[in-house]
């Protein structure tokens, strides 16, 4: 243990001699694991929009800015030490992360008390931001998404019944159906069925079987593609019609490669719509794909974005000081991938959803709520 | 109830049942002989599906058309994968430690099945992205009372039953599976008698281990998503499926399966909470009666 | 014998807390370290507790974090939404210390309950058992709103710091190496020898099976309550199977039925997957390889099947376990 403290020690000695100039951000994403794709999309998100920013010549004062990322394996154990590793050890002067709700909500008391601005990309959860006023996040929360959803199957696809199919395990597809249930029936629509599994199944027949016996209209999918496109074919094996609604856990050029044609005559609210011809979509699309040799998902958008906002505030503010920071993060008007980004008292953006259909294949832009 | 016990459920059940008996059956074979619970078995089953999916691309290119040969080629490939990996995993990482304490091996086997989790997940090549499995064999819908079936779960089930049948007889009549029930009961004796015992032991983790990759290929097929850490999972549920029904019992690890399977479904569809613990409850009242399981064998304490 | 080591133990431990204090406010070690230290004694805790069932009375249990779990949430229910405790206020501490026992308490009559019917299995029947038993606690807090359901138990007041973690852990240690020399710990080791000869001179094996089985769990009850008020939020994830085979790595890579073992494997194992972090970072820098955190885990899973591999006894071997026989031989 002692050789380790020594090399622990000789460590952070040539971190932070090498690279004094730099202002150092930490990321944070499960980079193994069972959620591993999601975090190497926000890594990657992260990254392109890091070095944007450098070869624009940095963030202030020519001072450029140092990614340090960290691995918190979606486990709330190794995000709060993760946590505390990039603010006590490698002195970043902000972080992005991380994804996962509970391991954010792990993360954010520590960087509250040591008065280190923070944002997630992706935790949807109400009360991450509410650990206090050093904690932004940079996408929609639970009740925004189910609402949309629900406002859009209930007046747009103009049905009447609905069903909901969500993971037991976890709350972000939870909560989004919890909503939309909520939502649905304050319309006057009628859920005829409302089912959960287990996380991690690969087989959701017993659940879809109920519900398609149900004969409702719409189904409510408010999960992440990979399960979705085993739901969507499943559900149209036991021959399911109608069409499926989700949420931005569906954006994902793999959503269709699994899904194939059952994933047709599906909607699902997003941050943005790859059709959108601002030149902030487009250049990301762009350039994401060069680099990564994939199209962006939701998550990587979502990351980018988080990084910029992160560094847009530190731009504005002219200093690395947590509190200078947190005010400018508090004043943020940026346009980003995913629209035109303000904050709400309770630091959540106020940003409108767009819907996406889900057509031959392509995501097609179908409509945009606003919040 | 209508929409809970029916034809349709049935078919279900049998579903998610057979791809746990295919599992479950090289794991049960496995601890049958050496007496280790391997926790790699549902690793090897993702070796399978990866396996199985490089090789429909490179036989597809060339091949296109001829689905049979293209179908046999990427059963091949997967049960070969599988079974090298398990092999070498044996010969490097169990093998060393057989006549240690059987704790040790089983740390191992937790190391194994971590390592090729993450080296897959890690492995540029691979990476921890979901892929979408190809459609080797073009899939087909019948109705049949009410209950929509298609040629992917009558596969599924045919297959299961093929390598059960297959497997008994192998262990049963033949003299290699002499020996490997010679081994399994004592392998001191055994090796007295002239029986190769570690040749035994490789062979049981060869024949293992290509039955997780053929599991692997048909459970791509039937979930068309492959992903690094898809094996633990249904690797769990396949452990529990071989000890329900006795492990280290051929027929009993099907049993389990199908019993798990149905129960799981059936469950689930009553109330999606009780479909969560269902697996682990009926396990805990089966060997609470029954402490060896299904159709395990009663063992008295040596003396 | 032993017994009279602890004063001396008490020494070794006030001596350690110092230097680590000291260090700590001199800005030797940061925070980052002495959050690292602070995992790791909790780990110490859910180590010893294991061993106790696993290495000294030799009963197979694959369910351990369920009960951890269940002193999460019991004491993070208490203080979180029960007392409605703040740290910052004198003597809530006292309230914190009755959730953690309490947390302590029920995750032991849980272990007792559950104990009393299985612990007549044998084997890989009986870790298969616990295993199950362990998904499904789990499985019961993902489904209760009144703590959180899969939102988990959140806002729970952090009052695990340095000094109460470490005198939780030595208390515990402590009280686990006295049972383990008590004539009660040598019935538990001569269980795991030979159950039949155990019984047929008298010892009543199947109690002695559950009390090593409840101890486990209320020890492991108590580490699970440090836990939650040291993350201050408790979620059902953090309680299953994959992390029940985390602790299971630390007694086996430690040694069976040492405690030192347990102990030094806990610390070792932590600060090996934290350390790895600097190591990847510096290869990567130093060879220009495209590597990151990705491949930290790979390199953990390595080098743990090496450790079994080149000392299967663990690190420590059987060392205390194994001195206790020599002792009564003689």
């Amino acid at each position: 243990m002692k050789k380790f403290a020594i090399v622990l020690l000789l460590a952070i000695a040539a971190t932070s001699l090498s690279v004094a100039q730099d202002i150092k951000i930490g990321g944070i994403g499960p980079v193994t694991g069972e959620a591993a794709t999601f975090g190497v999309s926000t890594k990657n998100g992260m990254t392109l929009a890091v070095e944007e920013w450098n070869a624009k010549g940095g963030v202030f004062g020519g001072r450029k800015v140092k990614l340090i990322f960290e691995d918190d394996k979606g486990d709330p154990a190794e995000s709060a030490t993760v946590y505390t590793k990039l603010i006590q050890q490698d002195g970043v002067v902000a972080i992005v992360g991380t994804v996962m709700s509970k391991c954010t909500l792990a993360g954010a008391p520590i960087c509250q008390a040591a008065g280190i601005p923070m944002i997630t990309p992706a935790s949807t959860n109400e009360k991450v931001t509410q650990v206090g006023d050093y904690i932004y996040r940079a996408c929609f929360i639970d009740p925004f998404q189910g609402t949309v959803g629900a406002t859009f199957a209930f007046k747009n696809l103009n049905v009447k019944s609905a069903a909901a199919i969500f993971d037991l395990g976890n709350d972000y597809t939870k909560g989004l159906a919890e909503n939309f249930k909520l939502t649905f029936e304050k319309l006057g629509g009628k859920v005829v069925a409302y089912e959960g599994y287990p996380t991690g199944v690969t087989d959701f027949k017993a659940q879809l079987t109920k519900i398609v016996a149900a004969k409702p209209e719409v189904l409510y999918i408010p999960d992440y593609y990979n399960d979705v496109g085993l739901i969507a074919k499943q559900a149209r094996e036991l021959g399911f019609k109608g069409p499926m609604v989700g949420g931005d856990g569906w954006d994902s050029p793999d959503l269709v490669k699994i899904g194939g044609k059952a994933v047709e005559n599906g909607y699902f609210t997003n941050h943005y719509s790859p059709d959108d011809t601002r030149p902030a979509v487009q250049d990301f699309v762009k350039k994401y794909t060069a680099k990564f040799g994939q199209k962006p998902d939701a998550l990587a958008a979502q990351a980018y974005d988080a990084m910029y906002i992160m560094l847009d505030a530190i731009k504005r503010a002219g200093s690395t000081k947590g509190t200078v920071i947190r005010d400018a993060l508090a004043k943020t008007n940026i346009d980003v991938v995913s629209g035109n980004i303000k904050f709400d008292a309770n630091r959540n953006p106020i940003k409108a959803a767009v819907i996406i259909e889900i057509k031959d294949g392509k995501q097609v832009y179908k409509a945009t709520v606003k919040p | 109830m209508g929409s809970i016990f029916n034809a349709q459920q049935i078919v279900n059940g049998l579903q998610v049942g057979s791809i746990y008996a295919l599992i479950a059956l090289g794991y049960t074979m496995v601890y049958g002989i050496v007496r280790l619970i391997n926790f790699a078995h549902g690793d090897f089953y993702m070796i399978g599906a990866y396996a199985a999916y490089g090789a429909f691309y490179l036989f597809n290119a060339s091949l296109g058309g001829k689905t049979g040969i293209v179908a046999f080629l990427v059963l091949a490939a997967s049960m070969a994968a599988s079974g090298a990996v398990a092999l070498l995993a044996n010969k490097l990482a169990y093998k060393p430690l057989r006549y240690k304490p059987k704790l040790s091996s089983l740390i191992t086997a937790i190391g194994v099945s971590m390592f090729l989790e993450y080296f897959f997940s890690a492995l540029p090549v691979i990476g921890p992205s979901y892929r979408s499995f190809p459609e080797i064999i073009p899939r087909t819908d019948i109705t049949v009372g009410g209950a929509i079936i298609s040629n992917y779960v009558v596969i599924d089930i045919a297959v299961a039953a093929i390598l059960m049948v297959s497997l008994t007889l192998l262990v049963r009549k033949s003299s290699l599976g002499k020996a490997m029930r010679a081994v399994s009961q004592d392998k001191d004796a055994a090796r007295l008698m002239g029986i190769n015992v570690e040749k035994i032991i490789s062979f049981t983790f060869l024949i293992g281990g290509a039955f997780a990759g053929a599991a692997g290929l048909l459970a791509g097929m039937t979930y068309p998503r492959i992903f690094p850490y898809m094996g633990i999972q249904p690797g769990l549920k396949a452990f529990i499926a071989a000890v329900l029904g006795g492990i280290g019992n051929i027929p009993g690890a099907v049993l389990g399966a199908y019993i798990m399977g149905l129960a799981e479904t059936f469950a689930s569809a009553y109330n999606s909470l009780i479909g969560e613990g269902i697996s682990f409850a009926i396990l805990i009242l089966v060997l609470l009666i029954r402490p060896t399981g299904l159709l395990g064998e009663k063992t008295a304490d040596k003396i | 014998m032993t017994r009279f080591k602890t004063p001396k133990l008490l020494i070794t431990a006030a001596v350690v807390y110092g230097v680590i204090q000291a260090l700590y406010s001199l800005g030797i070690i940061n925070g980052y370290i002495l959050h690292i230290i602070n995992q790791s004694l909790i780990y110490v805790i859910l180590a010893a507790s294991l061993n106790l069932i696993n290495g000294i009375t030799g009963q197979f249990s694959l369910g351990h974090m369920g009960f951890a779990g269940i002193g999460a949430y019991v004491s993070g229910t208490l203080t979180t939404l029960i007392f409605k405790l703040n740290p910052s206020i004198p003597g809530s501490y006292l309230l914190f210390i009755v959730a953690i026992l309490a947390g302590g308490l029920v995750a032991a009559l849980v272990g007792f309950l559950i104990g009393f019917p299985s612990l007549r299995l044998k084997g890989d029947y009986l870790a298969i058992v616990t295993l199950g038993f362990g998904e499904i606690i789990r499985t019961v807090f993902n489904n209760i709103e009144y703590v959180g359901g899969p939102r988990g138990l959140l806002g729970i007041p952090k009052f695990s710091n340095f000094t109460v973690i470490f005198i939780v852990t030595f208390l515990s240690v402590a009280v686990i190496r006295n049972i383990i020399q008590s004539p009660h710990g040598r019935a538990m080791l001569s269980i795991r020898e030979n159950e039949l000869a155990s019984e047929l001179v008298g010892i009543n094996t199947t109690r002695y099976k559950v009390l090593s089985f409840a101890t486990g769990a209320f020890f492991a009850g108590i580490a699970g309550g440090l836990f939650a008020h040291l993350l201050q939020l408790a979620h059902p994830t953090q309680f299953g199977f994959s992390k029940s085979v985390e602790i299971l790595i630390m007694i086996y890579a430690g040694g069976v039925g040492s405690l030192t073992g347990s102990i030094v494997a806990a610390f070792a194992l932590t600060f090996l997957s934290e350390g790895l972090r600097l190591g990847i970072r510096a290869l990567a820098d130093a060879t220009g390889l495209p590597i990151g955190g990705e491949w930290r885990m790979v390199i953990y899973a390595l080098l743990l099947i090496f450790i079994m591999l080149f000392r299967n006894e663990g690190l420590m071997g059987t060392k205390e376990s194994k001195v206790i026989l020599i002792e009564e031989a003689d």
